[in-house]
């Protein structure tokens, strides 16, 4: 198993190459000088030449890239030239937010979809059936923010049950002191019950946001492997065995059919990280999303590069995570490793 | 459940009752275009301690019973009508928790594909808990070292490492015992076998039938055995009833239906049963038998080159393993002589223009491999392929398929239906070849494609259809002009018939053989049932483990044997009592 993971880890090394060299490149090539951008609208040619020799964009590109993995072996992610602050320290504050609120909204819509998809499965054309159908269907087609500002506008605005959509914490709650970065792990460390509190009460609607979102993907496909998985014979020699529907539903369909649900939620987890920038936005969550979207729109190249990097990290963290949940689900993936 | 061996439940007349007692029984099924009767009004009895044979051929109605028996016929099917009486037990009228309970524990059901049989991902040992536990045979404590005692009941070798073990590091044979196991733990009282031997080999298939005789004898269980083989059901039942359609047409003993034969329909499967003996042409009803008229058979004549010479074929593979994958990433150390295993090893034969050869031996025996080798569909280790003149071994299998030597060496796979495009008509399978390798005309190709089919028997309005709305018999004819399409040499013919009833078996290896013997084509019959290659071929070669054990003409290899293992896949045959 250990090996496995080993040369596992040695593949991920060429990925990271690549988006390293891919992420410079790119960043490169995007329109707009920031060196223009920051030299502001009474710039002289003489003040744009000074700003862009100060960041170094007068120099060649390999060049360029040297130093530039230099900085990165040593952690230095660059400064933003908008804020002047260090990109590597953002992104450590900004990650959590985004990370606790993906992982709640993925929690959620899990323990939601996984049931309703198997149950969709073993009543096949019953009302469950519909009801995850048209469930999974409304909750893809429409869009984030939209479903955002409407649970906002019910919940805050009607009937006052949320608390305004301000970030993270309201205006009265302090944040705990910071070990995960996770608010509502960190509150509950330290005791500090009333700060768990005002920090779910925040993170409801926009969790909730993403559930309804990543419903779908999750319960048509678990209802899809178990309908594979139930019509395969040994699921007949179960049944024909006399084990009692429990066992032959979880312990011998669903666990066969996880490992496509599993491949979902890789999926559905890294894309949701990356793109709830519209959640973000309407919940003005502090999160990593909308810190990269405001970098792009102004040439800020550093953040981008930040982000783009952190996110190849996380998904090739994520991949061999699934890799590894694949061979403790089936003992086939792990003979093959 | 020694009370119940001992008072046999007595009807009301006193006579001894039926374990098993099916009337007037109709099972339906709701399909897109209607209902479906797949069984129609059938009565069986059953009686404790006897062993019944269903056969039939596919369609027949045979499993749908003994679903319907077992109550897990799926969601489209139901019992319309007629009553299944188990021992005293109105089982149509059972509830389903009462259902759960007999099934495994009184009555039970072995299946065919026994490795599709048990989960995957589940060690077996705890497969056989779950039913032991389900039917409170052991409690928690005491459970793993009955589902060992279980699994040696099976005669399972080292059943403490075995009960770690998952389906797929287990051969087919032992799967099969495994799904006995289960089948068995809990002693029921009826034991349903369905086609519980298909797919595997002759002597794994005799193991396994002489355990679950062996078995059900000791326990005086009731056994049924769903096969479409006639002979292994007359060798291992004490009555058979045949199937056809949805009705029983025949109930007889087993000594007497092989000699007297009762319904047209069982003479007719009978007939078709390859056995020793006869010829190809025995196998058709007489009618169709007179029509082909006789047998050309044009063999090779002596002093002409081979068109095929193999000499010391070696096909190498690694072995698997941490340590092998390990050195392949890092470095070109050659991989050590005990890391590799000889799938193929050394073997030299000959085949001759117009001869057919047959190729029998065991799963794993090499016999596959060596028939890739020759397609040139994977490279041979070392050794040489000399196709009429020229070493064809030589040529990298990567490079082949684009060379004219591709169209004088064609296949026709296993699996008609998995061995065509789902998405092409036959027309468009046939027309493949052509379109790859040959230069013919837009024009020509629907005529062509016509003759071919003409040539096979497919009847030409079935040329536009899919694979789907084809019978197996009909895609079988599809592979078959298929691979005649470029006129070809050499044919690989991989157990052409072993996915066909045996009366659309007869039928095709009577096609195959006036086929090879019009167009003056060679073949190499791959398979493991030795009464067929008995039929088609004028030389076999038994391999065993890489290696070739026996060769020569096939009636002296199969009426003299001179290796051991030869004669004991011959013993293996099951002989219905004739």
């Amino acid at each position: 198993m250990l090996a496995t993971i080993g040369r596992r880890l040695l593949t991920v090394i060429p990925t990271l190459i690549g988006v390293v060299i891919v992420t410079f490149l790119l960043t490169r090539v995007l329109p707009g000088d920031p060196a223009v951008y920051f030299a502001g609208p009474a710039a002289t040619p003489q003040s744009i030449a000074d700003i862009r020799k100060g960041l170094g964009l007068d120099r060649p590109l390999p060049e360029q890239f040297a130093r530039y993995v230099n900085d990165l072996a040593h952690g230095n992610f660059g400064n933003s030239l908008s804020t002047g602050r260090p990109v590597a320290t953002e992104i450590t504050s900004r990650l959590p937010a985004s990370a606790e609120l993906t992982f709640l909204g993925l929690i959620l819509s899990l323990v939601i979809a996984v049931p309703l998809g198997i149950l969709a499965a073993v009543k096949q054309g019953s009302w469950i059936d519909h009801t995850c159908r048209v469930v999974a269907t409304a909750g893809v087609s429409l869009p984030v923010f939209f479903t955002g500002l409407l649970l906002v506008y019910i919940f805050y605005y009607q009937l006052g049950w949320a608390p305004a959509p301000i970030g993270r914490l309201d205006a009265f709650a302090t944040a705990p002191p910071n070990y995960t970065g996770f608010y509502l792990i960190d509150s509950l460390v330290t005791g500090n019950f009333e700060t768990f509190r005002a920090a779910l009460s925040q993170l409801i609607l926009p969790a909730v946001t993403l559930a309804v979102f990543s419903l779908a993907p999750i319960a048509r496909m678990t209802r899809a492997s178990m309908l594979a998985v139930l019509a395969s014979e040994f699921i007949r020699t179960a049944r024909a065995s006399g084990l009692d529907t429990r066992t032959v539903i979880i312990t011998y369909a669903f666990r066969n059919a996880m490992l496509p649900v599993v491949t979902t939620l890789g999926m559905v987890f890294s894309f949701l990280l990356g793109a709830n920038v519209l959640v973000e936005k309407v919940f003005a969550w502090p999160g990593i999303g909308s810190y990269a979207v405001e970098a792009l729109l102004q040439s800020d190249f550093a953040p981008v590069q930040g982000f783009v990097l952190t996110m190849a990290v996380m998904y090739v963290v994520l991949n061999l995570l699934i890799d590894i949940l694949y061979g403790v689900i089936d003992p086939r993936v792990r003979l093959e490793g | 459940m020694s009370d119940v061996t001992d008072k046999v439940p007595l009807s009301h007349d006193g006579a001894a009752l039926p374990l098993l007692d099916v009337r007037n029984l109709t099972v339906e099924f709701a399909t897109r275009r209607g209902t479906v009767r797949a069984v129609k009004n059938i009565d069986i009895t059953l009686a404790k301690g006897e062993t019944l044979g269903i056969v039939g051929e596919s369609g027949s109605g045979k499993s749908v019973t003994s679903y319907a028996v077992m109550r897990i016929l799926d969601r489209a099917g139901s019992i319309a009508e007629g009553s299944v009486m188990f021992s005293n037990l109105d089982l149509r009228a059972a509830s389903e928790t009462d259902m759960r309970d007999l099934r495994g524990r009184e009555m039970s059901m072995i299946f065919q594909s026994p490795r599709l049989a048990l989960n995957p991902i589940r060690k077996i040992g705890h497969q056989i808990e779950d039913v032991l536990l389900q039917h409170a045979q052991a409690d928690s404590g005491s459970v793993s070292d009955k589902a060992i005692e279980v699994l040696e009941s099976v005669r399972i070798a080292r059943p403490r490492e075995r009960y770690h073990a998952y389906p797929f590091e287990l051969s087919g044979g032992m799967c099969q015992r495994v799904v006995i196991a289960l089948a068995l733990a809990c002693r029921p009282q009826l034991l349903i076998a369905d086609e519980p031997t298909t797919g595997l080999d002759v002597t794994t298939q005799k193991a396994v039938m002489d355990l679950v005789v062996e078995l059900t004898r000791e326990r005086a269980m009731s056994t049924i055995l769903i096969t479409h083989d006639l002979g292994l059901a007359a060798a291992y039942c004490d009555r058979v009833v045949v199937m056809e359609k949805g009705n029983v047409i025949e109930t007889a003993n087993s000594s007497t239906i092989f000699k007297q034969p009762g319904h047209a329909y069982t003479r007719k499967l009978m007939r078709a049963t390859p056995r020793p003996g006869i010829s190809l042409r025995d196998l058709l009803p007489d009618e169709d038998a007179a029509r082909a008229g006789p047998i050309l058979n044009k063999t090779a004549a002596a002093g002409e080159t081979p068109l095929l010479t193999v000499e010391n074929l070696v096909k190498e593979y690694p072995r698997k393993g941490v340590a092998t994958s390990i050195k392949k990433m890092f470095g070109t150390t050659p991989v050590p002589e005990s890391d590799v295993f000889r799938a193929v090893d050394g073997i030299s034969f000959q085949i001759g223009r117009g001869e057919s050869v047959g190729l029998v031996g065991e799963s794993g025996c090499g016999k596959s491999t060596t028939s890739m080798m020759l397609m040139r569909l994977i490279d041979k280790t070392s050794g040489t392929i000399m196709f009429d003149g020229e070493d064809i071994g030589a040529i990298p299998a990567k490079d082949f398929a684009t060379l004219p030597q591709r169209k004088r060496i064609q296949m026709v796979f296993q699996d008609p239906t998995d061995s065509l495009n789902p998405r092409f008509t036959a027309a468009r399978a046939i027309a493949d070849p052509l379109l790859r390798l040959s230069k013919i005309g837009r024009g020509e190709l629907r005529s062509k494609c016509e003759e071919l089919a003409t040539q096979v028997g497919l009847p030409l309005e079935f040329l536009d259809r899919f694979p789907h709305q084809l019978s197996g018999g009909q895609k079988a004819r599809v592979g078959i002009a298929r691979a005649i399409a470029l006129k070809p040499d050499l044919i690989v013919l991989d157990e052409p018939t072993a996915a066909l009833d045996v009366s659309v078996q007869a039928v095709v290896l009577n096609l195959l053989q006036d086929l090879k013997d019009s167009l003056g084509m060679s073949y190499l019959f791959v398979s493991h049932d030795l009464n067929v290659v008995r039929l088609l071929c004028d030389r076999v070669i038994v391999m065993k483990a890489g290696q070739i054990v026996e060769q020569g003409p096939t009636e002296r290899v199969m009426d003299a044997p001179q290796a051991d293992y030869t004669r004991d896949l011959l013993a293996a045959i099951p002989h219905p009592p004739i």
